[in-house]
């Protein structure tokens, strides 16, 4: 048995065996085969091996995931029997006497290199299709035992380096009962989809890639960050105790779903949802959400190989409003660059790409991207409660051209005769330092602010939060923390106008007494914390926590402000 | 015999339109299909033939079927163009 300690990402107890997600290495060697008609059996031997394969993801993904799913499949399985791509690898092989992988991997790479230089961004993306089932014919001629996420069909742990957004989206809660990573912190956006999929998660353990191997039973207590490979009986016996109080806990709090969030001393705070898609909605309404706080509309926009049409963004936006049933939802328009890439935008590499060219920036430089989402939005607007925000705001100006952009799409659908909501809330994203600083000025042109503090952290600190080695400056609980705020905050309520905040601090134990002290309006967080907050914030009084966060602004340290917190023994 | 097609989809000819016009033309075993754009010309039985033309919208499609059944090839593949909003004829 080997325990290993990492960070909690995502609550909840996994137990199930080891699901090794690694990219394996295709290296190919020339070889030079004596008997070439045995090595096109093998070639052909390997097609049939992969064909049978993708017909039998094709009808699982058709009867899981439904058509559109499946066609990708379909057109893999062409691929495979297309002559233009077989009759050139046998030739190959006949003719210059070489091995069936070695021929595969030249002529693949000729189509590759062709969808490559394609004008078309559509079709430079099909260059990863012919990659992909070039893959599945080689782990075949190479011997590779590979089964991508989206394959997994028993209950498992997934163990990887790390995972990408897309590894993530493809994974099935079915199946998936926990996973664990390499690297990765809490905001990390493994942990952010984890918690959002209710997916007991543990990232950041440095080594539970080489300590695990496949099969092995593992324990992801996302509780504690604890991960446990081939445990004992009696630790498993513990653990799955373990398992049931968490349930039994997650029943308790499930009594206060539909009750308001009130304080001991009776002042009522929103607490409300970050959601990625309208699937989430549903986790939303089950556990007691106020609203959305935070819808990011980024989702829409990966996973695919073009920009979402406004038809698409306009039934995405009016599902969640309807679904919401008029309570509000906070939309956030489209915030790529930093961490979240989209291949078919080919934006260049950057240096820094948190501080590059990324959300609003973009979105004022590519007109077209954004006009059309703001058209979506306006267009849903009158399906519900609907309050947009812009992220990534640095100055005054950038919210002007952004609002002007918004009110000249309005103009514009008004006048083709179709219906917008007068009502619609406009604010911003409080997350770069300059603009919680001159948030007063803010105050007097937005309706709300919304603080994002896993940005404004980095940002105050200059510490990269995807990088490990600085990550012990990530301080929630650090006094300038507190004061950048407690300044956006009094500056809100001097106008008459709401602060909420969408950070991962929002729903974090040790921070709510403080926010709540320091006057916060909303909280917003995820979906799976909201009823464990309802139930502290029902046990706090806010007068008392008003005295306990202005102690706090005046400490040295985040450490004393932690002490500090925990000594009220909430 | 030939037909002369001018691409509507705004994606021009994607994999799953290109899919169906080759499990189309793979139905008719003794007639030979091809497809010609842009002084290229390649046959309608390989997805990836089909691909390479890198066709968009408003490029000319020219779909040639030669044999048995090419009445019948033809109309099928045209039927696929219209029904998959990836063309009108070219008239």
């Amino acid at each position: 048995m080997s325990k290993i300690s990492g960070i909690a990402a995502s609550a909840g107890i996994a137990i199930a065996r080891a699901f090794i997600l690694e990219h394996p290495d295709y290296t190919i060697k020339k070889t030079t085969v004596t008997d070439v008609e045995a090595e096109v059996v093998k070639l052909e031997e390997a097609l049939d091996k992969s064909k049978a394969e993708l017909l039998k993801i094709k009808e699982r993904t058709l009867a899981e995931l439904g058509e559109k799913k499946a066609e990708i499949f379909e057109s893999h399985l062409l691929i495979l029997d297309d002559p233009e791509l077989i009759s050139p690898v046998k030739d190959k092989i006949r003719e210059e006497a070489v091995n069936a992988d070695y021929a595969l991997n030249e002529v693949a790479t000729q189509f590759i290199a062709m969808f490559e230089n394609m004008k078309s961004a559509y079709l430079q993306e099909r260059a990863a299709d012919m990659r992909d089932v070039t893959k599945r014919v080689l782990n075949h001629l190479l011997g590779i035992h590979y089964v991508s996420p989206a394959e997994i069909s028993e209950e498992v742990v997934v163990i990887a380096e790390d995972l990408t957004p897309s590894d993530t989206a493809q994974l099935n809660r079915q199946y998936v009962k926990g996973f664990t990573t390499n690297i990765g912190g809490r905001t990390s956006h493994s942990a952010i989809m984890a918690r959002s999929l209710e997916i007991p998660a543990v990232v950041g353990t440095k080594d539970v890639l080489t300590q695990a191997k496949s099969g092995d039973l593992v324990i992801v207590d996302g509780l504690s960050g604890d991960v446990l490979i081939n445990p004992s009986e009696a630790e498993v016996a513990e653990y799955s105790a373990k398992q049931e109080a968490y349930a039994l806990q997650i029943a308790e709090w499930r009594k206060l779903r539909d009750e308001p969030t009130v304080s001991v001393d009776g002042k009522h705070v929103e607490l409300a949802a970050n959601i990625g898609t309208p699937n989430d909605v549903a986790g939303v309404i089950e556990n007691g959400g106020e609203g959305v706080g935070l819808y990011r509309t980024e989702f829409l926009y990966m996973g695919r190989d073009k920009l979402p049409s406004e038809e698409i963004q306009y039934n995405a936006y009016r599902t969640v409003l309807e679904n919401m049933n008029g309570k509000p939802v906070v939309v956030r328009t489209l915030d790529i660059g930093g961490d979240k890439e989209l291949p078919y935008l080919d934006l260049p590499k950057e240096m820094n790409p948190f501080l590059g060219f990324r959300a609003v920036r973009l979105c004022l430089e590519r007109q077209d991207i954004f006009r059309t989402q703001l058209r979506a939005l306006l267009r849903a607007s009158v399906h519900g409660n609907l309050r947009i925000m812009f992220p990534m705001i640095a100055t005054l100006t950038e919210f002007r051209a952004a609002r002007d952009l918004l009110l000249e799409e309005k103009a514009k659908l008004q006048a083709e005769g179709q219906e917008v909501s007068d009502s619609i809330q406009l604010g911003i994203m409080v997350e770069i330092p300059s603009t919680a600083v001159l948030a007063d000025q803010f105050a007097k042109e937005v309706d709300f602010f919304s603080i994002g503090t896993n940005d404004l952290i980095q940002y105050t600190m200059a510490a990269d939060r995807m990088n490990e080695r600085v990550s012990y400056l990530y301080q929630p609980y650090n006094p300038a923390i507190l004061r950048l705020v407690k300044n956006v905050i009094d500056a809100a309520h001097a106008q008459g106008k709401w602060t909420g905040m969408c950070g991962e601090m929002a729903g974090d134990a040790t921070a709510i007494p403080l926010l709540l002290g320091l006057g916060l309006d909303e909280f917003s967080m995820s979906a799976t914390s909201i009823l464990p907050a309802r139930s502290q914030i029902s046990k706090l009084s806010v007068e008392e926590m008003k005295e306990l966060a202005a102690k706090a602004l005046d400490l040295g340290t985040a450490e004393e402000v932690v002490a500090l917190v925990r000594a009220i023994g909430n | 015999m030939q037909k002369t097609f001018r691409i509507i989809d705004e994606d021009g000819i994607h994999a799953r339109p290109a899919t169906a016009l080759v499990n189309t033309a793979t139905k008719f075993k003794g007639t030979e299909a091809f497809a010609e754009a842009k002084g290229k010309k390649v046959t309608l039985k390989s997805i990836l033939g089909v691909l390479s033309l890198g066709l968009e919208p408003g490029d000319t499609l020219t779909l040639i079927t030669d044999g048995s059944e090419e009445t019948e090839a033809l109309s099928a593949l045209q039927e696929v163009m219209i029904k998959e909003g990836l063309g009108e004829l070219n008239e």
